[in-house]
């Protein structure tokens, strides 16, 4: 996996190289090469298995940060590429051909996080919030229970002591 | 054929739904061949499928966002509900995760226990399964007996952590408790049932000619389409490719255990039950292992500092387990507080449900949609965490 990563530093511009396990290393890359890093780890480097695209939110430095993470089946290794969007306008390029479940992932991100993936298929489509009229509900400055208290109307409910409210219920007469 | 499909204007398909050739359909979300809240819009062509599309979000409880709000404690209890019919790896990723972020290694003892409740979870998992994948093609039996076993299943899991399906069992740190006494003679007892019972599906489904004559070339999915939909698990497997985590990259103590992957080269629907009845029996086997050798005493748990206050490094990290379905995985960030910062959950039913099943099913016979479905071991409420 150094192999690689040491190889990759040469074509692009690579920096931020984590080691969490032996066989599982976080890079961060340009928001721009992303495309072609990606691709010359499926075709050339054998990292040819995309786990999952994740999004997390750095509210404090206004940015998003996107995980990709790839995995060979020959070495066993897992790589991560993260790379930083501007939180104002993410804006990222599509991955949809590369890999078919990309569009899923994509299709979520788009939802949960309002990041946009142009070209992306079905991205406007909603996947799970169908009807969904607030904000990017997965963006850490989302407050899901204000939005529920705005949102929907505070049921009155009657709340009763359980022991005394069965003794009323079961023996009347004693009360 | 190509009648079937309907004239493409500006790159649309067109349909003319007065002229009575086209249906629509929607299978689900509440459906006897869905385990869960799914639902297919499918339109049909006499009665094959022409166009399938996924829709999910009849399930979403919004956990990923939950537990941006809560102590890593008090997301312990809640993982285990992401996927309802195999929630054990849920516990179990979600420790690992918590676990690598801080730096500990939990004790031999834990480890023996954890690997032994997923291997029990990994067989209740399979016996719904093989239930709902034989009712699907028609053959009731089947799919009461193996529920019933399955309950036994779970009996075992009420007497070992005190509950059915929610076992919330794998803390941060190791397990609850050890095993009860007289349990393993207990175990031993349903292992004999469900083995005799997985020779007699052999000869009830496997060999019946009206399951063989629906379940063989449907759904083919070739090798080279693994990487490109991102297949994992007995789908893979059921195409040629031998890769199993617990063999390639194993956790726990599967290296102390002695067990092959499983692989047949049909790709099919057919070839998938083979793979998953075949891993039924290996998952016998390992259970069997592990009551042989594990130890009996030694400690279960580290002791943590107070787990409401804990915080946990900042960093992030990546751990996987092979579950019924496949790879399942746990995305972890933490900026160093006491709450996750995110945390990603990796179903593999989210490539297989949506991207996969929408090309597969185009051409299928409707009657032969839920089986394909089941075919794939789709569990829609991991799709949507």
């Amino acid at each position: 996996m150094i192999d690689t990563i040491e190889i990759l530093k040469k074509q692009f511009e690579i920096n931020d190289l984590y080691h969490q396990r032996s066989n599982l290393c976080f890079i961060t890359g340009k928001k721009e090469q992303l495309l072609s890093i990606l691709q010359a780890l499926r075709d050339l480097h054998n990292y040819t298995h995309l786990v999952m695209v994740t999004a997390v939110d750095w509210i404090e430095q206004n940015q998003f940060q996107l995980t990709y993470l790839l995995h060979n089946y020959e070495s066993r290794t897992d790589l991560g590429i993260r790379v930083f969007l501007d939180r104002e306008c993410p804006v990222m390029a599509s991955i949809h051909h590369l890999w078919k479940q990309g569009r899923v992932y994509q299709q979520e991100l788009h939802e949960m996080f309002g990041i946009d993936f142009p070209g992306s298929p079905d991205q406007d489509i909603p996947m799970i919030l169908e009807g969904w009229q607030g904000p990017p509900p997965m963006r850490r400055d989302f407050d899901t229970k204000k939005y529920s208290e705005e949102t929907y109307s505070n049921r009155e409910r009657n709340h009763h002591e359980p022991e005394q409210y069965m003794k009323q219920i079961l023996y009347p007469e004693e009360n | 054929m190509s009648s079937l499909y309907p004239p493409i204007l500006n790159g649309k398909a067109v349909y003319d739904l007065k002229d009575q050739k086209y249906l629509k359909i929607w299978q689900g979300p509440q459906h006897p061949g869905v385990t869960g809240n799914m639902s297919l819009e499918l339109d049909v062509c006499g009665d094959q499928v022409i166009k399938c599309k996924t829709h999910v979000g009849y399930l979403h409880r919004g956990f990923e966002k939950l537990m941006e709000r809560r102590r890593y404690i008090n997301c312990f209890p809640i993982v285990c509900r992401i996927c309802v019919p195999e929630p054990d790896t849920n516990e179990y990723l979600f420790a690992a995760a918590v676990e690598e972020l801080l730096g500990i290694e939990i004790p031999e003892r834990a480890k023996w226990l954890r690997t032994l409740n997923l291997e029990l979870s990994r067989l209740a998992s399979f016996l719904m399964w093989i239930g709902g994948q034989s009712g699907s093609f028609g053959s009731g039996t089947v799919a009461q007996w193996a529920l019933a076993h399955r309950d036994y299943v779970l009996d075992l899991f009420e007497e070992w952590t005190g509950a059915r399906i929610y076992h919330m069992y794998m803390t941060p740190g190791g397990v609850r408790g050890g095993l009860p006494e007289g349990w393993d003679a207990h175990a031993q007892k349903v292992l004999d049932g469900v083995y005799k019972l997985l020779d007699e599906i052999r000869h009830v489904q496997l060999n019946n000619a009206i399951f063989k004559m629906r379940a063989v070339g449907l759904g083919t999915i070739t090798p080279d389409m693994i990487d490109k939909y991102g297949i994992v698990g007995p789908v893979a497997r059921g195409s040629g490719l031998g890769r199993d985590i617990r063999k390639d990259q194993p956790y726990l103590i599967y290296d102390q255990l002695s067990f092959d992957t499983i692989t047949e080269s049909g790709g099919d629907t057919y070839a998938r039950t083979v793979v998953r009845w075949r891993e039924m029996y290996q998952s016998i086997d390992l259970i069997r292992q592990i009551l042989k050798n594990m130890p009996r005493s030694g400690p279960l748990h580290i002791s943590l500092p107070n787990v409401l206050h804990l915080k946990v490094p900042a960093g992030e990290t990546y751990v996987r387990a092979e579950s019924t379905r496949g790879e399942y995985g746990y995305y972890m960030v933490s900026d160093g507080s006491a709450f996750p910062r995110k945390i990603t959950v990796r179903g593999p039913s989210y490539s297989h449900a949506m991207a996969l099943l929408e090309d597969l099913a185009v051409g299928v016979n409707l009657a032969d949609i839920h089986g394909l479905m089941l075919s794939l071991h789709t569990y829609p409420p991991e799709i949507e965490r």
